[in-house]
């Protein structure tokens, strides 16, 4: 209110309270009649109604054409559990998400550490390790599909620099995953790198230095200091490792199309390999809502026992 | 942090040399792959095996200029500038208006709202693409940029109105008052106070939206069915499925396709770094 009163006073124009708030009152109905009707209808429309519709096409054997009406109830969420290649896309996701966990967040983590001082160059090389990930997936996976080519790729001239048989990495169900974990890796870890370093730039440095004065080894202020004031990115980029896990989906159609033998196939790319270009509506829907249900929950429960005071 | 503490010039600190042996190595396992990519397709597709890592012994430019006096490298990017474009300005509109009346009106349900909107963070398009699919199929948007661009503005609202919002909030709330005292409308302050003082925060949305459309493949790869239509991301998949052996030809294609990315990181380094940062720690 005093601001109120403050601004007409500034402005030489005593308020006039009543007049001015049945003024505003009715302003703000037509703004909210303009402003909020657009982001509503679209969201809904492409957003919330698509979910709820695969929850209900879920029920169906439909192929797409005219209406549903083959209610078979539970049974494509059967057919998905039956199907051996949806376990071994949920196993790929967890393994994404493992390497994600165990390769890739310690290496962004000490990058971040090594580059969050400005000397020369450090700057070049944030930019450099960033790069991968502005990068379009699908151009990635291209990239990479060459560097793993049995004839003409760098891997199989380094293999034959030591006269040694050039692997099929992509062609093998034994490598193919392992060869996409590579590319994981390569593509994202500037990303989380960029979320360490701007968190280790807004750090309050006084501490580290009080540590310093009072002693402890350079190991003992990151260790105690350092990596404690962490935590929360640390949390954050757990986060988006397990999410961008989930939707992983670009980066594997140009590298594998989720084969050999359904051995490289992210949830996402055995849905589209199942549902979508099949046109196996029903079936595919099901696939959607456990993906649906999967990031739903993960979001929640992460955010309530991780994220509680972000 | 602790790097600090090293004196910047002593010659054979060990930790100083492993320091710059693993930031080397790293930055091989990045640049490797790139350059590789960007000097193979000036090589015959022969020297791609004899000499993997050199630079080309004759630079074959007809790989490149080839591509581009080509009508379809010129439509592919064409096809996703007018994706882009139209996903970001209705992007900017869409969630700029809602995120001022989130920021700015007291209203009955607001937050309710606001978490309905925000839902859209939980999981991505990939779970109702077949649905959405059908949705658009219905609407008669197949086939057609619109079909592409209204899911992806749908699907960017929830992380693009969070951010607005949170912007238009900082910004000082006695002009709102003051203005509506002076029987300014909520549309014209909109309009012409809050949407210029929100440059910064605009643009970041903006490049964030601009660098999703511009990769993404799942949502055209889907709507689309016309060639003439495909973004580059959808043409450079057929292009490698017809000149499937030919490397040196795909390098040079990914190549060309991948230079505006790069040349719009180099120029707008900040605000790429800052929006796809801030973007996911404030989403």
């Amino acid at each position: 209110m005093s601001q109120h009163s403050a601004a007409a006073v500034i402005r030489g124009r005593p308020a006039a309270p009543g007049a001015r708030r049945r003024a505003t009152t009715d302003g703000q109905l037509g703004a909210l009649l303009l402003f909020l009707p657009p982001a509503l209808l679209l969201f809904t429309l492409f957003v919330v109604l698509p979910i709820g519709e695969a929850a209900w096409y879920s029920g169906f054997n439909w192929n797409g054409f005219g209406s549903p009406t083959r209610w078979i109830g539970f049974d494509n969420y059967r057919f998905v559990f039956d199907t051996r290649g949806f376990g071994i896309a949920f196993r790929n996701n967890l393994l994404i998400i493992a390497v994600s966990l165990v390769v890739q967040l310690p290496l962004a983590l000490t990058l971040a550490l090594l580059l969050a001082d400005k000397f020369r160059g450090s700057v070049a090389l944030r930019m450099l390790f960033f790069l991968p990930y502005v990068l379009a997936e699908v151009a990635t996976g291209l990239i990479f599909s060459f560097i793993y080519d049995g004839n003409y790729g760098l891997l199989a001239s380094v293999y034959r620099m030591f006269g040694a048989e050039a692997p099929h990495l992509l062609a093998s169900p034994q490598t193919s995953m392992l060869a996409i974990l590579i590319v994981v890796v390569w593509k994202y870890f500037g990303f989380h790198m960029m979320l360490f370093i701007a968190a280790l730039q807004g750090m309050d440095r006084n501490l580290v230095e009080a540590a310093r004065i009072d002693g402890a080894s350079r190991w003992q202020v990151l260790r105690h200091v350092v990596i404690p004031l962490l935590y929360p990115t640390i949390r954050l980029s757990v986060f988006f490792a397990v999410v961008g896990s989930l939707q992983l989906f670009d980066l594997v159609m140009p590298l594998t199309r989720g084969g050999p033998a359904d051995s490289s196939n992210t949830m996402v790319s055995f849905l589209y390999n199942n549902g979508v270009s099949r046109m196996r509506v029903g079936y595919g829907s099901a696939i959607g809502v456990i993906l649906f249900l999967i990031c739903v929950t993960f979001a929640i429960t992460y955010k309530r026992w991780f994220m509680r005071d972000e | 942090m602790s790097e600090a503490a090293i004196p910047a010039r002593r010659p054979l600190d060990p930790v100083l040399v492993y320091k710059i042996l693993f930031l080397g190595m790293v930055a091989l396992f990045v640049a490797v792959p790139l350059l590789a990519t960007l000097l193979g397709g000036f090589k015959t597709l022969g020297e791609l095996r004899t000499n993997p890592f050199g630079l080309p012994q004759t630079w074959e430019w007809e790989n490149y200029t080839g591509i581009l006096f080509s009508g379809r490298y010129w439509q592919m990017l064409w096809n996703s500038l007018v994706i882009a474009s139209f996903t970001v300005l209705l992007t900017l509109i869409v969630a700029s208006m809602a995120a001022f009346a989130f920021a700015h009106i007291r209203f009955f349900g607001s937050s309710m709202l606001l978490s309905y909107l925000t839902m859209g963070l939980l999981f991505p398009a990939a779970t109702a693409i077949l649905p959405l699919f059908i949705k658009v199929r219905d609407l008669g948007l197949l086939d057609s940029y619109f079909g592409v661009i209204l899911p992806q503005v749908a699907f960017g609202l929830a992380m693009s109105i969070l951010l607005l919002r949170r912007f238009f909030k900082d910004l000082p709330h006695e002009l709102l008052e003051a203005a509506l005292v002076d029987g300014c409308s909520y549309f014209a302050f909109f309009r012409h106070v809050t949407l210029p003082l929100s440059r910064p925060i605009l643009a970041t949305v903006g490049t964030i939206t601009f660098v999703h459309s511009w990769n993404s493949y799942l949502l055209p790869l889907v709507m689309l069915n016309s060639e003439r239509l495909y973004p580059w991301p959808l043409g450079i998949m057929i292009y490698q499925g017809e000149f499937s052996s030919e490397w040196h030809l795909i390098l040079a294609f990914i190549t060309l396709t991948l230079l505006p990315t790069v040349l719009l990181f180099i120029l707008a380094q900040k605000h790429i770094v800052a929006g796809l940062t801030a973007g996911a720690v404030k989403g």
